[in-house]
């Protein structure tokens, strides 16, 4: 398991999420502290290819051994890729949960969105 | 530590030592051609099998069972029997399962062939006996609920909160009302929020106060003309006895709602208060719970229900009747219900169960159901007062100062100061013999561990038990490891309950 | 104790309960009994039912008189598997954990689905379970329903699915199977899932096949309940495209026990793996590398996942779960295919027996394997209940009235055959019918001249 970590270069859901913002795109994913709450990730659902998400709501859910938990999306968009590499290794979202962890890349539909979203020492700090 | 393993005291509370052979299941034994049965002969005129069945229709390659002698069957599943704890064996202070003893006399009677080989479908003048005793044991239920219809359909708890909630729909359609939330304490079982989903409307949650009971602002707050149902159980989860239950009735009924008794917990009033009285509309009971049912490694169960008068012309059918006549009474199924809600399963339930639990309230009878939920409540308060004196500072009662029949302790101060969780002190247990109580639930408590001794244990057995508990609190003060690394004794050590999640075998490899 | 706890009587731990609560009075319950006197209390009623000890029962509809052997009782009966609770430690439970994988495969086994759970409560409840992962998995709003189901499958998927809002319509039988054409019809992309019964409720052989062919392009979900024992010999859900295939296990060595307690079994496709219902066991490793079994999958269920559970089960029926893995052990792989191969033969024997009687005509032409139906040429439904009775009085239990579910078919009779019953057994019912329904057309006559 990683250290405790939340790099400067993403924005944050105070909800446990993360948004790497890469021009018109985001990747998305959970936060050190979502993995560490959740414990061992055994099982992550992905949504479609072509299904949209809306900042707020769930997208897809997480399971580890004794819990589920909902993904909320930090921005709204549409889903363009999904981290197939998850369905065999899950444990990554523990293990590199702003990397090899991404769970999925959309189109933003909205991007004035990204200024709601906190910057790491925001999102640290509410913790 | 393996000096410390030796010291490990197996009181008498304890279970024998089970069998620690490697796992192997009973597809990998046997060989060909070996087995158990002996068909008889078909003894008709031979036809030709394709003629009978053809081809098309019929299988390729056989299903591959076991191919095992009759002594190797029995062997294959005795040694397995002793890899299981058992309540014969031990203690199993289970919260919320009502672990007491099962009198043996109810295999026996259950056994009887007049019992055992009667088809559900046989005509009902030729099984009276089945239906009295079925009329019987709804009669001696609708005593003890104080409501006075029951239905004994319904095949365990769930099933029976499943009926209670399409119930509360019919209710509401019957009068032209769609109402579309039912609510739920914070302190419900799982299967409370999960029926309530099946049923077909939306769970809400209610608070809980700092005494344990409904928080009633939260309550008032949330009932309002698109509550269907309430659903409680009382005492509760937290082993708490709600005072407020008149109050919250007269706010649910005033809104047009029902109220639902989840009977888990029945073991601590039976003789001393009625949920009908309370005011409830719908009760189930659990007859693997109170009522002795063995509980079989996950059943089977039965959840029988009681309703009010106005409840009573939507509950599932078949209902059993009894018709006075001058050579006596005559029992009868009906099926002609136009307003039931239908069924929920085939024919009319565990039967089985039913003749066990009968057996049991003939037994004890008025007065020794009234000393059950006494001696339960009493065990529980003993015990809880013993584990107060020995560790009260690592594991404090989580609500109020006394409990009911069972109690929720929190493991969150021995967590902090010790470094050993709730589930590493349960583990622990494990060692010295007894099942360790319910952990993690009621949810609202941090490091839950959920008490329920019953009335059939010794205050020898709570004693050890106890005793227990201080000793694996004292080691870990010196030593958390031990804990950590728990259990040692048992078939199996801790199992990697993540790699079955995430790759699941869920059977033999062909 | 009581010092203990800092009381002086047992009464003062119940001070919470408000008097307007208190129950002031004894339980209006007889006083109990010594264990003698409930025993011959039990023994009497028992007296007062006719069981298949005392008729030779030719009555089925979904629950039969099968042999059960001796070694399943003694195994119910030990502390192990009788007593425990459900396997929450697992450490201290491989024992019931491992009879769930074993009882899992033989399932699987047996419907040729990679994916079983544990149990759930009985047949007809679990057709409901099944329309329940159907409405959960696509959201659509009807259910395609054969009238080839056991009428109280039908009726417990109406009163479920009523709950959570999904329609349910029935398709005729014709010529006693499912009438493919209007099957087809009836089925739309507002179909979540579509259910036909293996052998049907009239005992005829379903094709399968074809059924579960004509759901796949509308993407509902296959589901077909199934007979255990018929599907020794019969093609199996997994080899016909039917998706989720449950049933009743009563006839794997569980006893009749007037309806239950006995089990229901539910297996699917991989696909529905994490929609399954119900306890499923897992094999894992444990710290020091032994093989070991646990409850897996457990974010489904009640007790993590609440409200968005994919049931509500909790308590099911690992007990009888267990009697009906060792029965198909018992059995083994051959002699369930001889079992199945003798309740063909004599099944056959008896139709054709039965038809050549003086009244009974065949219901239906289909193959079948262990039940098949029959027209009596009485009046009516009463008429039927009358030669039962006759039959009855002499000894004989000729099956079941289908004019009892079945408007349709009136004076239908329903006859199920086990391997308890002889080819001497089966003459007798026939000369037996034949006498009753004389002796009713007799009396019908009489009362036509009065």
């Amino acid at each position: 398991m990683a250290d405790a970590s939340y790099p400067t270069d993403l924005l944050y859901h105070p909800e446990h999420d993360w948004a790497r913002i890469d021009g018109d795109h985001a990747t998305l994913g959970i936060t050190w502290f979502a993995q560490d709450a959740l414990g061992e990730v055994v099982f992550f659902d992905p949504p479609e290819v072509g299904a949209t998400t809306a900042a707020g709501e769930s997208y897809a859910e997480v399971e580890s051994v004794k819990a589920v938990s909902d993904v909320i999306a930090p921005l709204s968009g549409e889903i363009v890729e999904v981290n197939a590499e998850l369905s065999d290794s899950p444990e990554a979202i523990n293990e590199d949960p702003y990397g090899a962890g991404w769970l999925v890349r959309i189109r933003l539909s909205d991007v004035s969105e990204t200024a709601s979203l906190l910057d790491a020492a925001s999102y640290e700090s509410s913790l | 530590m393996s000096a410390r393993l030796e010291e490990i005291p197996i009181t008498s509370a304890g279970a024998t030592p089970m069998q620690r052979d490697p796992a192997v299941t009973i597809f990998e034994k046997g060989a060909a051609g070996r087995r158990a049965f002996h068909c008889p002969e078909p003894g008709v005129p031979a036809r030709d099998p394709d003629e009978l069945l053809p081809r098309h229709l019929r299988r390729r390659e056989p299903a591959r069972l076991p191919e095992v002698s009759e002594p190797e069957l029995v062997r294959h599943y005795v040694r397995l029997s002793r890899r299981n704890f058992d309540l014969d064996s031990g203690f199993y202070p289970l919260g919320s399962c009502t672990m007491k003893h099962n009198p043996r006399l109810h295999e026996r009677v259950a056994a009887l062939p007049g019992h055992a080989r009667l088809h559900p479908l046989q005509d009902p003048r030729r099984a009276q006996g089945a239906l009295e005793l079925m009329w019987n044991l709804e009669r001696a239920l609708a005593e003890i609920a104080g409501l006075p219809h029951v239905v004994l359909q319904p095949s365990a708890g769930s099933h029976g909160e499943l009926a209670g909630v399409l119930l509360t729909r019919a209710y509401h359609e019957s009068r032209g009302e769609r109402r579309t939330k039912v609510l739920t304490p914070d302190t419900a079982h799982g299967t409370n929020p999960a029926t309530v989903t099946m049923a077909g409307y939306e769970v809400v949650k209610v608070g809980t106060n700092p005494d344990g009971g409904v928080d009633l602002e939260d309550l008032r707050a949330h009932v309002d003309d698109q509550v269907a149902c309430l659903m409680l159980t009382n005492p509760n989860t937290l082993g708490v006895f709600d005072t407020n239950i008149e109050e919250i009735a007269r706010l649910v009924h005033d809104a047009g709602a029902t109220l639902y008794y989840d009977g888990a917990n029945l073991n601590a009033v039976m003789g001393k208060s009625r949920p009908g009285d309370m005011g409830f509309d719908i009760v189930h009971y659990n007859l693997h719970k109170s009522f002795t049912q063995p509980h079989g490694g996950g059943g089977p169960g039965a959840g029988p229900i009681a309703v009010s008068d106005r409840i009573e012309p939507f509950v599932p059918h078949p209902v059993v009747t009894c018709t006075q006549t001058p050579d006596g009474p005559v029992f009868g199924l009906d099926d002609d219900r136009p307003q039931s809600i239908g069924r929920l399963r085939g024919f009319q339930g565990n039967y089985g169960v039913f003749v066990r639990s009968y057996a049991y309230i003939r037994s004890l009878g008025a007065e020794g159901l009234r000393d059950v939920s006494e001696t339960a409540v009493l065990n529980a308060n003993y015990l809880l007062a013993r584990l107060r004196e020995l560790v009260g500072d690592a594991l404090p009662l989580a609500f109020g100062e006394r409990c009911m029949h069972e109690f929720v302790l929190s493991g969150a101060p021995m967590k902090k100061e010790l470094g050993i969780r709730t589930l590493d002190l349960a583990k622990r247990l494990l060692d010295h013999g007894f099942h360790p109580p319910t952990v993690y639930f009621p949810l609202l408590v941090d490091e839950a561990l959920l008490i329920e001794p019953t009335e059939t244990e010794t205050k020898e057995t709570l004693d050890a038990f106890a005793e227990a508990i201080a000793a694996i609190v004292a080691e870990a003060r010196e030593d958390p490891n031990i804990a950590l690394g728990a259990p040692y004794t048992t078939p199996v050590r801790r199992l990697d309950e993540a790699a079955a999640a995430k790759h699941p075998v869920i059977r033999q490899a062909r | 104790m009581l010092a203990a706890i800092g009381v002086s009587s047992v009464e003062e731990l119940f001070a919470a309960i408000p008097d307007g609560v208190r129950l002031r009075r004894d339980l209006d319950l007889p006083p109990g009994m010594p264990e003698q006197d409930v025993y011959e209390h039990l023994l009497s009623l028992a007296r007062r039912n006719t069981c298949a000890e005392d008729e030779v029962t030719f009555l089925g509809a979904g629950m039969y008189d099968h042999y059960v052997p001796a070694v399943i009782d003694m195994l119910l009966g030990r502390s192990e598997f009788l007593t425990p609770y459900t396997p929450y430690q697992p450490e201290i439970s491989q024992g019931g954990l491992q009879v769930m994988f074993e009882y899992q495969t033989a399932i699987s086994e047996l419907t040729a689905l990679p994916v079983s759970n544990a149990s759930v409560y009985e047949g007809p409840s679990a057709v409901g379970a099944a329309g329940y992962l159907a409405k959960l998995a696509n959201g659509r709003r009807r259910f395609v329903v054969s009238r080839g189901l056991h009428p109280h499958s039908r009726e417990t998927l109406r009163t479920l699915s009523h709950g959570y809002g999904t329609e349910v319509v029935e398709v005729p039988l014709r010529d006693g199977v499912t009438d493919q054409e209007a099957w087809a019809a009836a089925i739309d992309d507002e179909t979540a899932a579509v259910f036909l019964q293996q052998p049907n409720f009239l005992g005829a052989v379903e094709d399968a096949h074809a059924l579960a062919q004509a759901a796949k392009a509308s993407g509902a979900v296959v589901v077909g309940s199934y007979d255990p024992i018929p599907l020794a010999i019969l093609a199996p859900p997994g080899d016909c495209g039917v998706d989720v295939a449950v049933g009743e296990g009563q006839s794997l060595g569980n006893r009749l026990d007037f309806g239950g307690p006995s089990f229901g079994f539910f297996a699917a496709t991989e696909a529905y793996l994490r929609r399954m219902p119900g306890r499923i066991a897992g094999e894992t490793h444990d710290v020091d590398g032994r093989r070991g079994f646990v409850l897996t999958l457990q974010t489904r269920e009640q007790h993590i996942r609440r409200e968005k559970a994919t049931s509500n089960i909790c308590t099911a029926q690992a007990l009888n779960a267990l009697a009906g893995v060792v029965y198909l052990s018992w059995l083994g792989r051959e002699g369930i295919v001889e079992l199945a191969e003798l309740l063909l033969q004599r099944t056959a024997y008896a139709r054709e027996a039965l038809c050549a009687v003086e009244g009974v005509a065949a219901l239906h032409e289909q193959p079948v394997v262990r039940e098949f139906a029959v027209q009596l040429d009485v009046g009516g439904l009463e008429g039927v209940r009358r030669v039962i009775d006759r039959c009855q009085d002499a000894g004989v239990n000729p099956g079941y009235a289908l004019g009892r579910d079945l408007d349709e078919h009136p004076t239908g009779l329903l006859v199920a055959i086990t391997e308890q019953r002889t080819r001497e057994q089966i003459d007798r019912l026939a000369g037996m019918l034949g006498a009753a329904i004389a002796a009713e057309r007799a009396g019908e006559r009489e009362e036509v001249r009065a």
